[in-house]
């Protein structure tokens, strides 16, 4: 199993190759065979007998995390609609996508997209779902941004990625807080735990964070407003990521959670309050939209909202039809943008308000969107799937129980807020269809003359309406095969429903329908009568000022501050940078207790270290009031050689000739340079300047004796010395224990130690002899 | 005597950190040789001082101070010798080209 999650991304590094040759064959003909290939591969899965299966694969074992494949009737459902639907967005990408583009890069992210999307469904590790999930949103973005020389494109590219994956972080802190809580990294564990988690005072934190997440990437109200202007995407990346797969993980992760959450009264009136203002506020605001895959996108958001509803009732009935209902909207959404994208093709605009007779141009397009507005509409025919699924929503809006006192209000006003929902959903449905198809065709706002598109250009949604009418005509057959293990997964315990199409003309479900077909019929009708009221509702209200302005505020303030520190000042830089290091260190030691002293086991103190070690202090600070060059170097190599002289004192023999070599070659090296410096000059310095540089000089100072002070007085390790002194001659061959462990022990290290040598030798070389333009020299 | 020697430590310390928040590139430089002296000595006192013999094998002897500070500060000293030649013959140079070595006006353009 993990190969079909890896296939796409080992294939994707084929493509760059492949896409050289694109103007003798199109590059997507190869890469359709990958998600075909993948489709096949999970559709032998599909049978009455279906067993969930495991596989796992290590990777991080120590923290719990691992590739854990799990594949149940829910992840085979996505699994089936990722590989299907990806295998039909490329068919059609192939006639949509002109060769001249990049299409090298279009497959890659694609492929990556699948390959990330896959992982999502199938891990049972909350981590790498996480890891996964994140690999869809940076897809996501770069597929939105693919026209990049449009700017819609990259403020669409931007705005999808912030948001999702700011909710994609939450959520993260949501897994992290579930795991620490049930000690697990494995959903399916944590759902076998459910009792640990649900006594958790963290429990409602977790929820939280999840949720967000789950809101953000499937474009719940208020964080929808991504998603229409994720449009700015190809044609083909709408219809797949942003209608078919991408948008439901949010879905997806809700019904995953569901046996852990789901008995918790806050999961149902918030998922279920959530899920329905996005229904109908999106369906609403989908009537009021001009470019067709706006109104796309926003009937998008609402049928997330419904299904997100449904997931948060819980209910046996409504499990049932959110599962039911994610098959059948990607059947007829996915057909749907393909019918935009195909009439923008072959047209060359997406606004409604041009288009207007295609019918008589396109007649195969027109059929195909009739099927897919009508079963998106849910009219009461037995071959649109998209009915059974609203009905199913009916049905169960109507048997809500709920235990508190919100859920109970919820319980009587949610069938209402559905049935104000589907009205809209149906009026911009027909909006759709006849605002393109119906009517006047306008010649003279067309940019050109439209006609049919080729029959490949068809093929992808002719398949997909195929598919909306045999699961309207034959629904038990999709029913027990694999919709009724996806519930159950969901579900936690065997659901068995019947999907009939008829139940009488006093089913209460059947009724709300006609209801929703009748006040629909009114108002699209009577459309241009009530447009009116979009002036009051939104009027200037708007979640989309809302992220401008916290974008456009940060964008500014994060200037301003980044104008006050970098001002280009090197001194500067490095007085923040010390006092940061000093304030950290002396706070960290100050809260932890670490700095202790003890007096016992000291060397004696003689009057000669004692000495130097007053020269080297006078030494030391006399470098800062030399007045003249000379004289500051003479005295810096004073201090050099009172080192040495401590050296020879505390017995390093080695280190005292070294020092004493250097610092003779190092003044020598510094009074031949001086020649060319200029002389150093009285610092004219602001107090405030030489205040703060003392006050950030002796606060280093100090905090360096403070730490030695409490390292030599805590005793929590042992020498490791003794080792070398035991292994200095068997080992290395050698009585100066020193030099062994230089060039024995720690040999590498001087080797590189040289070969630091080496390029400043090289360095200094090349910055004596370099001749510059300026004629330097 | 460690304690006194942690003390000149520091003092080394802050006076190369202050050396090194100054204008004139010469400044720097002294500074940056300050700061390994202070180094040095905060290495040599972890080892405790004055403890045993110098770190030569000799028959007859079982104690020596700890060899291993010495071998880090010698790689050290070396190391921090090239770095002040580097650093000497890059002030030059920059003086030279840009006829000062006042670090306020060595600063990038807008565009950098």
């Amino acid at each position: 199993m993990i190969f079909t999650v890896l296939i796409p991304l080992l294939l994707a590094c084929f493509v760059p190759f492949i896409s050289k040759f694109k103007h003798q064959i199109h590059t997507g003909v190869f890469v359709f065979f990958i998600p075909l290939v993948i489709f096949l591969y999970f559709i032998q899965f599909i049978g009455l007998g279906f067993e969930p299966i495991r596989h796992t694969y290590s990777w991080i074992p120590s923290l719990g995390v691992n590739f854990d494949f799990y594949l149940d009737g829910l992840s085979l459902l996505f699994a089936l609609l990722i590989s299907g639907i990806g295998a039909l967005v490329v068919l059609y990408s192939i006639y949509y996508l002109d060769r001249s583009e990049r299409l090298g890069h279009f497959y890659v992210y694609l492929l990556m997209f699948m390959s990330a999307m896959l992982g999502v469904v199938l891990s049972d590790n909350v981590f790498v779902l996480y890891t996964f999930w994140e690999l869809t949103s940076i897809s996501s973005f770069l597929l939105i941004g693919y026209w990049h020389f449009k700017e819609k494109s990259r403020y669409g590219a931007l705005k999808s990625m912030i948001i999702t994956i700011f909710g994609g972080l939450s959520m993260f802190g949501g897994f992290s807080l579930l795991t620490v809580i049930s000690g697990t990294t494995s959903i399916q564990s944590m759902i076998a735990n459910v009792d640990v988690i649900l006594d958790s005072p963290y429990m409602p934190l977790a929820l939280g964070f999840i949720l967000l997440g789950a809101f953000t990437k499937s474009a719940q109200f208020p964080f929808h407003i991504w998603l229409p202007d994720a449009m700015e995407a190809p044609t083909p990346v709408s219809a797949y990521l942003h209608s078919a797969t991408m948008v439901k993980a949010g879905l997806y992760l809700v019904a995953r959670f569901s046996p852990v959450f789901g008995t918790y009264e806050w999961f149902f009136i918030i998922v279920s309050i959530v899920g329905i203002i996005t229904l109908c506020w999106a369906s609403y605001m989908a009537v009021h939209q001009t470019d067709l895959k706006a109104i796309l996108a926003f009937s998008t958001i609402s049928q997330l909202g419904m299904i997100m509803a449904m997931l948060g009732f819980g209910t046996k009935a409504a499990i049932f039809a959110a599962v039911f209902h994610i098959l059948n909207h990607a059947t007829f959404k996915g057909s749907l943008f393909m019918v935009a994208g195909t009439v923008d093709h072959e047209t060359g605009t997406r606004d409604i308000r041009k288009l207007g007779g295609l019918l008589t141009f396109m007649p195969i397009t027109a059929t195909l969107a009739l099927f897919g507005t009508f079963s998106m509409a849910g009219i009461p025919l037995p071959f649109l799937n998209g009915f059974y699924s609203k009905e199913l929503f009916f049905e169960s809006t109507l048997d809500l129980q709920g235990a508190g006192a919100i859920a109970s209000v919820l319980a009587d006003i949610i069938p209402y807020l559905a049935v104000f929902g589907s009205i809209f959903t149906f009026v911009y449905s027909l909006y759709f269809l006849f605002g393109t198809f119906g009517g006047k065709t306008q010649f003279d706002k067309l940019p050109v003359k439209p006609h049919e598109a080729p029959i490949g250009m068809l093929a992808s949604p002719i398949i997909l309406v195929l598919g909306v009418i045999l699961i309207g005509l034959f629904p038990s057959a999709v029913n027990g095969t694999f919709i009724a293990h996806a519930a159950e997964a969901v579900y936690g315990e065997e659901v068995v429903k019947d999907i009939e199409f008829w139940h009488g003309w006093d089913a209460p479900a059947f009724q709300m329908s006609l209801v929703v077909v009748g006040i629909g019929t009114v108002l699209t009708a009577t459309r241009t009568r009530w447009n009116r009221v979009y002036r009051f509702l939104p009027g200037k209200l708007s979640v989309n000022k809302v992220y401008d302005g916290i974008m456009d505020k940060l964008d500014t303030y994060s200037r301003k501050i980044t104008t006050f520190y970098m001002t280009g000042s090197l001194r500067l830089y490095m007085a923040i940078i010390l006092s940061t290091i000093v304030i950290v260190t002396v706070s960290f030691m100050l809260a932890t207790g670490g700095f202790t002293i003890d007096f016992g086991n000291l060397a004696s103190v003689t009057i000669i270290d004692l000495a130097v070690a007053l020269v080297i202090t006078a030494a030391a600070i006399g470098t800062i009031f030399a007045k003249k060059n000379v004289a500051a170097i003479l005295i810096a190599g004073v201090a050099g050689y009172g080192v040495s002289l401590l050296f020879v004192i505390y017995r390093a023999p080695d280190l005292a000739l070294t020092q004493l070599v250097v610092e003779t070659v190092s003044v020598a090296l510094f009074l031949l340079c001086f020649y060319h410096l200029p002389d150093l000059k009285k610092q004219h310095e602001p107090l405030h300047t030489k205040t703060t540089n003392t006050i950030v000089s002796v606060g280093f100072g100090a905090m360096m004796t403070l730490i030695g002070i409490s390292a030599h007085s805590s005793d929590w390790f042992g020498t490791i010395s003794d080792y070398f002194v035991e292994t200095s001659k068997p080992l290395g061959g050698g009585n100066n224990i020193v030099n062994v462990i230089l060039v024995d022990m720690r040999g590498l290290d001087t080797l590189f130690e040289i070969t630091v040598l080496g390029i400043a030798v090289l360095a200094i070389y090349t910055l004596i002899k370099l001749k510059t333009d300026k004629g330097g020299k | 005597m460690e304690f006194i020697i942690l003390i000149l430590s520091g003092v080394l310390f802050a006076a190369a950190i202050y050396n090194l928040l100054q204008k004139q590139l010469l400044r720097l430089i002294i500074g940056s040789v300050l700061l390994s002296h202070g180094a040095h000595l905060f290495l040599l006192t972890m080892g405790k001082l004055k403890r045993g013999n110098p770190p030569i094998l000799t028959e007859g002897v079982s104690d020596y101070t700890d060899p291993l500070p010495q071998a880090l500060i010698l790689t050290s000293i070396v190391i921090s010798f090239g770095i002040t030649s580097l650093l000497l013959v890059l002030a030059y140079r920059t003086a030279k080209e840009n006829d000062t070595d006042n670090m306020e006006q060595l600063r990038g353009n807008e565009n950098e």
